[in-house]
């Protein structure tokens, strides 16, 4: 991201008599206009994240002051314990789903919208209204109407009309239906916020593209394929990269779904990281493991960031 | 692709044929049959906080309950066990403040950026660009231990201060701001306008369309948010809307139909504002969106 900064042009002022009284002006108003948003930010980041880093070094179980020097046990321990692991594999798992079905049924409703007129607005709207619901209320609505796993919950209703018995979604281990919720759940809430992304881009592919291709023959899948897709390429790694990294950071369903277990049994709740660390700093008062575990993340986030960038060819223009 | 270099017809007329009412017709009834399942949610909200406690966990599948039971919206507020006003007033009010407060400070940091050249500016973008670094929502532990030293917990501001701080908005403000046209600020310089005169007059009237997109994905935001209000807000003096129902959803006795009705009450103020604003919201994701 740093290469986008221009160097500032050094020799733009050029020595003059009022140059002093200028600058401090100058200075003056820089330092009102950006004062606020530099002590806010180094009190919450800068020394909120140094602390945090040095806790992850010590024993702070119930304190958030240093002194128990304990080196790198915080970090041996999240990364022995199993449940930190599972957490792991779990955020992987979701990903693995969330991520493309994402950005094929944004893109997907994208073209849709795009390529109908009368009625283009209220279909856009549609789509994009969900993401006024938060979390908390979409996981009512999954938990307890549409996937209560009640005869009477709508996704059994539309399933028996198919005839499939009734399933029990958030309550099941094997096989582990309760995906189906949560992907459905993230699905419904951005997917709209995506589509509107897609929809730029779309909109600012030149028409002259298409004519040209259709005075060529080409049909309307080579159009796609050739056209739209290469022209929605910068739309596309950054759609990727929004809906990963939101991704790696669920938490909210997860907890509303879950936060007692899988409903009605004494199986293991499912756990993401966020949820695991969450449970290590304010369940258990544990800020050494807390402080530890968000820096792992931090580094995972970072280098899939990075990786995903490296696949996609994503800065290669740099 | 040599044939672009043909010129472009004047109007965006679409070559070729031109598909009738019938050829469209698949498109809007797939886009029907989607929009039809995107809005069932929003149905089952309604209906659900419309029955009564027998009605919503009967077996039998019924489209509206006849009579409708409004009492729910009652019952949802006499809980003793959930504050939903006083927590409903407490999203307000941080909604109300982070937004505009969030805005402004971004909107101030953005310009001098952009437009005021001091030696050590770009010391002082990079120190902001990097803030950007650690994703959000894993600095609740770090943010929590400095919040928390400072007295935060259990306080409205504990909840407001963190979010106040957007690196994210000054960048979009300076993106913003560096396509500003120079001649107003000149023009005021003229009229003997210092450089924070210039700002406020000049540059603040012309950036309403900015403010209000990026105001309100910051109200959007700080209304629907969850887990630092569920961090810092330990008491039910301090719950936020969101915390309250969540509280409700995973309490032992569950009042369904009111529980539907709390979420009605707390999803319409910003289906409100998408189906108002959408124009300042679109446009504010399309700008955030694309910050790479």
């Amino acid at each position: 991201m740093t290469a986008t900064i221009e160097a500032p042009p050094a020799t733009a002022a050029a020595p003059k008599t009022r140059r002093k009284r200028r600058d401090w002006r100058a200075i003056g108003a820089f330092a009102v206009l950006t004062g606020p948003m530099v002590i806010g930010l180094g009190l919450f980041k800068y020394v909120a994240i140094g602390w945090s880093f040095l806790l992850s070094f010590n024993d702070a179980r119930g304190t958030i002051s240093l002194g128990h020097w304990t080196g790198l046990t915080n970090y041996v321990f999240l990364l022995e314990d199993d449940a930190f692991r599972t957490s792991l594999t779990t955020i992987a798992l979701f990903t693995v789903f969330i991520v493309p079905i994402t950005f094929v049924a944004s893109l997907a409703l994208a073209v849709l919208i795009n390529s109908i007129r009368r009625g283009r607005a209220f279909f856009r709207t549609v789509f994009l209204v969900p993401a006024a619901v938060s979390y908390v209320v979409a996981a009512l609505v999954w938990k307890m109407a549409l996937f209560n796993g009640l005869p009477s919950g709508v996704a059994n209703v539309i399933g028996g009309l198919f005839g499939a018995d009734p399933v029990p979604w958030l309550s099941q281990q094997n096989p582990p239906v309760y995906w189906v919720a949560v992907v459905t759940l993230r699905l419904w809430l951005q997917v709209g916020l995506y589509m509107i992304l897609f929809l730029a881009g779309l909109q600012a592919i030149s028409p002259t593209l298409y004519e040209a291709g259709e005075l060529d023959g080409t049909s309307k899948w080579q159009a796609f394929r050739y056209i739209t897709l290469p022209q929605l390429r910068n739309t596309s790694v950054a759609v990727l990269l929004l809906i990963l990294i939101a991704a790696f950071q669920a938490f909210d369903e997860f907890y509303n779904l879950f936060s007692t277990g899988l409903a009605g049994t004494s199986t293991a709740p499912v756990k993401p990281p966020l949820v695991y660390l969450y449970d290590s700093a304010l369940g258990d008062q544990n800020y050494g493991v807390g402080s530890a575990g968000a820096f792992v993340l931090t580094v995972i986030i970072i280098v899939i960031t990075l990786l995903q960038g490296r696949i996609v060819g994503f800065g290669k223009k740099d | 692709m040599a044939v672009l270099t043909a010129p472009p017809p004047p109007a965006p007329v679409r070559a070729g044929r031109k598909p009738g009412a019938l050829a469209k017709a698949p498109k809007y009834v797939l886009a029907s049959v989607l929009a039809l399942i995107f809005l069932l949610p929003f149905y089952i909200m309604l209906r659900n906080a419309l029955m009564t406690r027998q009605q919503v966990s009967s077996p039998d599948w019924s489209w509206l309950p006849d009579p409708l039971s409004w009492v729910n919206f009652g019952d949802l507020f006499a809980d003793p066990s959930v504050p939903m006003a006083h927590a409903l007033g407490n999203s307000f009010l941080v909604a109300i403040v982070t937004a505009p407060v969030g805005t402004m400070l971004g909107s101030m940091a953005g310009y001098a950026l952009a437009r005021i050249d001091v030696p050590g500016r770009r010391a002082v973008f990079t120190y902001i660009l990097v803030t950007l670094m650690i994703p959000q929502s894993v600095t609740f532990v770090p943010t929590f231990v400095v919040v928390g030293a400072m007295g935060g917990v259990n306080t409205e501001w504990g909840i407001i201060a963190p979010n106040l701080f957007s690196a994210f908005t000054v960048i979009l403000f300076r993106n913003f701001y560096l396509r500003f046209p120079g001649e107003i600020e000149e023009a005021g310089r003229l009229d003997g306008l210092g450089y924070l005169g210039v700002y406020r007059r000049l540059v603040l009237p012309n950036s309403g369309s900015m403010l209000a997109s990026l105001g309100a994905l910051m109200f959007i935001e700080s209304w629907n948010a969850f887990l630092w209000p569920l961090v810092i807000g330990q008491d039910p003096s301090s719950w936020t809307a969101q915390i309250a129902l969540s509280t409700f959803l995973n309490a032992q006795q569950i009042n369904l139909p009111a529980l539907f009705a709390g979420a009605l009450i707390i999803i319409a103020p910003l289906v409100a504002m998408f189906l108002l604003a959408q124009r300042f919201i679109v446009s504010g994701i399309a700008a955030s969106g694309l910050k790479e």
